[in-house]
């Protein structure tokens, strides 16, 4: 009964439905019904990533490896349940660039470069063909085991048939019709193929169900259960052997590689990345997705080790292949309609991996690398044709014929050296070369295109020559020395071996190296400068999210006539006009006449056209018609400039708040400090004026009252007379003082420094105060060391000091029974002089009050009916004087138990005996110079 | 009957000057050289008039007028502040408290004697 032609047209018959099926969801678009508005359509339409190989494959490897067959559908399952957001992302900066492929998706990234979309589209094409080639030697394979029923026979291997009799070579033919069919209909402005969906949808659920049937008829027609089959299975050791998980380092790191392959693979592959991004109508499917999808793996896997441990009982070790179990069971058991409806899920999985996978390629090969070189070709005088949208159809449909050309090719070449699995893994390591810049182009603003193509470069050069290369040399196609003993014979550079690295599988090991080279250069490439006005700009608009999507990025303008007929040329005129139309009304315009010629318009336009053919193809052409200036380097330069400065201005401004804040705390500071000096200033003049004024008061007093009254006895007018010029006498004293001390205060003050002996100035200013001490009748006591008195000094303001000092404690002594004593001595550093009285002494809160300016201890005045005479200003200069060559001036008093004045100087080093007095003013060598000098910086 | 003047001053000259020129006009003088003792002296002798200086140990020219304005024994008595310090802040800080007069020193002796007459008059 299962003749080839029943087969055949069971085939067609099939293929038949899945048009009409996506004829009738066109027909449903068109009118605004779209079937595939849906998450769980979209959900299925994602099980495109199933294909023949994992419809016969994963039997194959799990009858090989046992569960080594898991990590393929792990990969995608983690991607989806974890990582959904980076798809996530990706779809919405997508849909915000009207992207049609992964190879577009690149190029615009890194802006808008054709050079990068024809690199991307080239390794697509050359990585995806080995995994087309496997559809078709799975699709073969099943009809020629199919067509041999009720024997089991294994087909021939591929190069052993004449070419006209493989039926590969028919399987490749109809598939490409049957795709050409499917996806080079019409352009579609949107580059949405929602026809092409739908039936994708139905394959999924078809060979699903097809796959389930065989495991239920596995499982429970042919064994009592999987508790059965699984029993049996231990009883062989050959099958149970299988069950065991990986049993070796390697092992484990085959499924590591594995993960994180198919990982990338569901979301690089040029199919995956049509369904899951450009096919996808609302971005908010994929929330249903992420748990469906991972869910239909589970679903399909469900049978694949039960069926591979029964194909191992049943058929003898060898006589079949694995591959080939979920359609040899059901025959070895008669089940016709079983196998027939098995072979057509596996058609299912062919066709709809084929169809999605051809039409992504060739969008690609057509927009990033056929266009872009007509374009180029003047001669062809394509910028001028009128029409151009038929060109882009034939362009496809070549590309569709050429991409499965190839994958025949391919499969007869070196088919034949490889299980399904292993092809498979030779694809998905080359779209894992798009990792790097499609992730570091989503999250990291840095990368290049100059780092772009350094890295899709470097990784597919590895790929090629660890995976692709080895792969022709297996087959024969290459000498195998090459494997064995690497390229001319160079043991470093063996394939699977390079630079020595082994105990890996070969997929590992191209992995780690390609994606090593790959990053590596991405990333060291990118960071050799930074990205350039038009990257930057991709960079916000992918990395930052559709937000910054809003403002147009052309700068010049160009009308509707120039840019109608420009559309007119890719889309069609009735598509363009329509297009165009929709714009005026979304923009408030009656006609699309009245649209401005405004930037808004141009970027509407390359939105528009990139749809059709990619975006950096849309900006080569409607840069052919805006009346743009040139962006020479010059403005680059400018924009660059700009950016930079708004950017260092940025910077600038929170350095300077920054500043801001600090002034005005060190301001505020500042403020409270010369306030404070303010109000000191005012306290002392205030105080000096009111010092000045008391005397001037009595002296003008008396002066007028001498001068109104000639009369004034001569006693009285003695005595007033006195009292003027002692008073004068004060004013003059004080006002020399204040100038003294201002002096002194501003640094002005003049010294004259030189080795002076304490000693001599204490027995100097004590005989000039002679007799003012004996008219009080008090005594004056000695206790003044003879040697080591030296210091480095001004010899008069050092009188000026023990004056003051002697005379304050005259004055304050009782006369007759006041007793006033001067001590003098030297520790090794210093000299220390003090001045002893009987007095009163001085309260403990006055003790550091009266060094104040103009004040006087209260205390002072308590034992005197009168207010103690002095200006109030001669301990301040002491203390001025003393400090000025690093001494210290203080009083140590007991209220009522007198007062002792006492001050230090720095003794000069050396100072062993009195030093001559005749020298003594000059004298500044020796250990005494580095003092001299410091301090002479107060001399004139 | 003569008035009776009450000088407060801590600077001994400008004592002996106010009260030659006190005495000259006829008036009945006492004196006290700080602020504690002027009070003192003001409840004994109820001077009609007291010259007072600010600027004084113990007890400044303020404090005292402060505390003569509030004794009801001394409500009559004028006061003439006599201060170096010629701030304006002071005077109106001296008239505020209850003085009757302020006079800055080096001060006029005519003006002096006019300012007291017109208060006692």
């Amino acid at each position: 009964m299962l003749q080839a032609w029943v087969i055949v047209l069971a085939s067609l018959a099939y293929l038949g439905i899945l048009f009409a099926i996506a004829w009738y969801a066109d027909r449903r678009a068109d009118t605004g019904r779209s079937l595939i508005a849906n998450p769980v359509v979209y959900a299925l339409s994602l099980g495109v990533y199933c294909t023949t190989w994992t419809y016969y494959g994963s039997v194959g490897r799990a009858a090989a490896n046992g569960i080594g067959f898991l990590p393929i559908y792990l990969g995608p399952t983690l991607l989806f349940a974890l990582a959904g957001f980076v798809l996530h992302k990706m779809i919405r900066v997508a849909k915000a660039n009207r992207i049609t492929s992964i190879a577009d998706f690149v190029a615009s990234r890194y802006g808008k470069s054709q050079l990068l979309g024809g690199m991307v589209t080239v390794i697509a094409v050359v990585g995806v063909i080995p995994y087309i080639a496997l559809q078709l030697k799975a699709v073969s394979n099943s009809f020629a085991i199919l067509t041999s029923y009720p024997q089991i026979i294994m087909p021939a291997t591929a190069g052993a048939v004449p070419i006209l009799q493989d039926s590969a070579l028919y399987v490749a033919m109809i598939l490409a019709v049957f795709t050409i069919l499917f996806g080079t209909r019409h352009l579609d402005a949107t580059e949405r193929h929602e026809g092409m969906v739908a039936a994708i949808a139905v394959e999924s659920m078809v060979k699903l169900i097809a796959f389930l049937a065989v495991g239920i008829f596995v499982v429970w027609g042919m064994h009592d259960g999987v508790g059965d089959i699984f029993a049996r299975a231990a009883t062989v050791p050959e099958v149970a052997r299988r069950l065991a998980t990986a049993d070796s380092p390697a092992a484990y790191g085959t499924w590591g590689t594995l993960v994180f392959l198919s990982l990338f693979a569901a979301l690089l592959l040029p199919r995956q990345f049509q369904i899951a991004v450009v096919e996808n109508v609302d971005v908010s499917h994929l929330r249903r997705a992420v748990w469906m999808f991972p869910f239909y793996l589970f679903l399909i896997n469900l049978f694949v080790l039960p069926v591979a441990l029964a194909g191992l009982l049943h058929f003898p070790a060898g006589t079949v292949d694995a591959d080939t179990f979920v359609l040899t069971l059901p025959m070895a058991h008669q089940h016709e309609a079983l196998a027939l409806f098995v072979y057509i899920g596996g058609l299912s999985a062919a066709t709809g991996m084929v169809i999605v996978e051809t039409i992504a390629l060739s969008t690609m090969v057509c927009n990033d690398l056929v266009m872009p070189l007509l374009l180029r070709l003047r001669w062809l005088g394509l910028a001028a044709r009128a029409d151009l949208s038929g060109l882009l159809l034939e362009i496809r449909r070549w590309a569709i014929a050429i991409i499965l050309g190839l994958g025949y090719l391919y499969f007869r070449v070196a088919g034949e050296a490889y299980a399904l699995v292993s092809i498979g893994l030779i694809s998905f390591a080359a779209v894992a070369q798009f990792a790097p810049v499609v992730i570091g182009g989503l999250f990291w603003k840095g990368g290049t295109r100059d780092g772009a193509l350094a890295g899709l470069a470097g990784g597919f050069a590895l790929w090629t020559y660890t995976l692709l290369l080895p792969s022709f040399a297996k087959s024969g196609w290459l000498p195998d020395g090459f494997i064995a003993h690497g390229l001319f014979g160079i043991e470093l550079l063996r394939p699977q071996h390079l630079f020595g690295l082994s105990g890996l599988d070969e997929i590992t090991h191209c992995l780690v190296w390609s994606l090593l080279v790959n990053l590596g250069a991405y990333i060291g490439v990118s960071l050799q400068r930074v990205p350039n006005v038009r990257e930057a700009r991709q960079a916000t608009l992918f990395v930052g999210g559709t937000e910054a999507a809003a403002s147009p990025n052309w700068r010049g303008s160009a009308g509707v006539t120039d840019l109608l007929p420009l559309a007119g040329r890719f889309l069609g005129r009735e598509r363009a006009e329509e297009a165009f139309s929709r714009h005026a009304q979304q923009r408030g315009l009656r006609s699309l006449h009245e649209l401005p010629a405004d930037a808004r318009l141009v970027s509407f336009a390359e939105t528009l056209l990139a749809g059709a053919i990619g975006s950096a193809s849309a900006r080569a052409m409607v840069a052919s018609v805006v009346t743009e200036e040139p962006l020479g380097l010059d403005e680059v330069m400018n924009i660059l400039d700009e950016a930079s400065q708004v950017r260092a201005y940025t910077r600038e401004l929170e350095q300077k708040s920054l500043e801001l804040t600090r002034a005005t705390t060190d301001l505020r500071e500042a403020n409270a400090r010369l306030r404070e000096l303010d109000r000191m200033k005012d306290d002392f003049i205030s105080s000096v004026t009111h010092e000045l004024r008391t005397p001037l008061t009595s002296i003008r007093a008396f002066s007028e009252m001498l001068h109104e009254d000639p009369k004034i006895d001569l006693p009285q007018r003695t005595r007033f007379l006195g009292i003027i010029v002692s008073e004068a006498v004060r004013l003059s004293r004080l006002i020399n003082q204040i100038l003294d001390l201002a002096k002194l205060e501003s640094g002005r003050a003049e010294w004259t420094v030189a080795a002076v002996d304490v000693g001599e100035v204490i027995r100097e200013a004590a005989e000039s105060l002679t007799v003012l001490f004996a008219e009080k009748h008090v005594a004056l006591e000695f206790d003044v060391k003879e040697q080591g008195l030296t210091v480095v000094a001004d010899r008069d303001r050092l009188m000026q000091v023990m004056v003051n000092l002697l005379s304050n404690a005259l004055k304050f002594v009782p006369t007759d029974s006041g007793r006033v004593k001067v001590g003098a001595g030297a520790t090794a550093n210093e000299v220390r002089v003090s001045v002893t009285d009987n007095g009163p002494g001085i309260q403990a809160e006055d003790q550091e009050v009266i060094f104040d300016k103009f004040r006087q201890g209260s205390a002072t005045t308590d034992v005197l009916t009168d207010k103690p005479q002095g200006t109030g200003l001669g301990l301040p200069i002491s203390r001025q004087i003393i400090e000025y060559f690093n001494g210290r001036l203080w009083v140590e008093s007991t209220p009522g138990a007198g007062a002792r004045f006492v001050f230090t100087l720095p003794r000069q080093a050396g100072d062993n005996e009195s030093v001559p007095q005749g020298d003594a003013r000059l004298q500044s060598t020796g250990p005494g110079e580095g003092a001299h000098n410091k301090l002479s910086r107060g001399v004139a | 009957m003569s008035h009776r003047i009450l000088i407060v001053d801590d600077e001994p000259n400008i004592v002996v000057s106010l009260e030659y020129l006190m005495k000259k006009e006829g008036f009945q003088i006492a004196v006290a050289t700080d602020g504690e003792s002027a009070l003192r002296t003001a409840t004994e002798f109820l001077p009609d008039l007291v010259l007072l200086d600010v600027m004084m140990p113990k007890k400044s020219g303020f404090e005292v007028c402060e505390a003569i304005r509030a004794d009801p024994k001394l409500g009559a008595v004028k006061i003439i502040m006599l201060t170096a310090k010629g701030r304006e802040t002071e005077i109106v800080k001296g008239m505020a408290l209850g003085a009757d007069a302020y006079i800055t020193k080096p001060f006029s002796t005519k003006e002096l004697v006019i300012k007291i007459k017109s208060l006692l008059a």
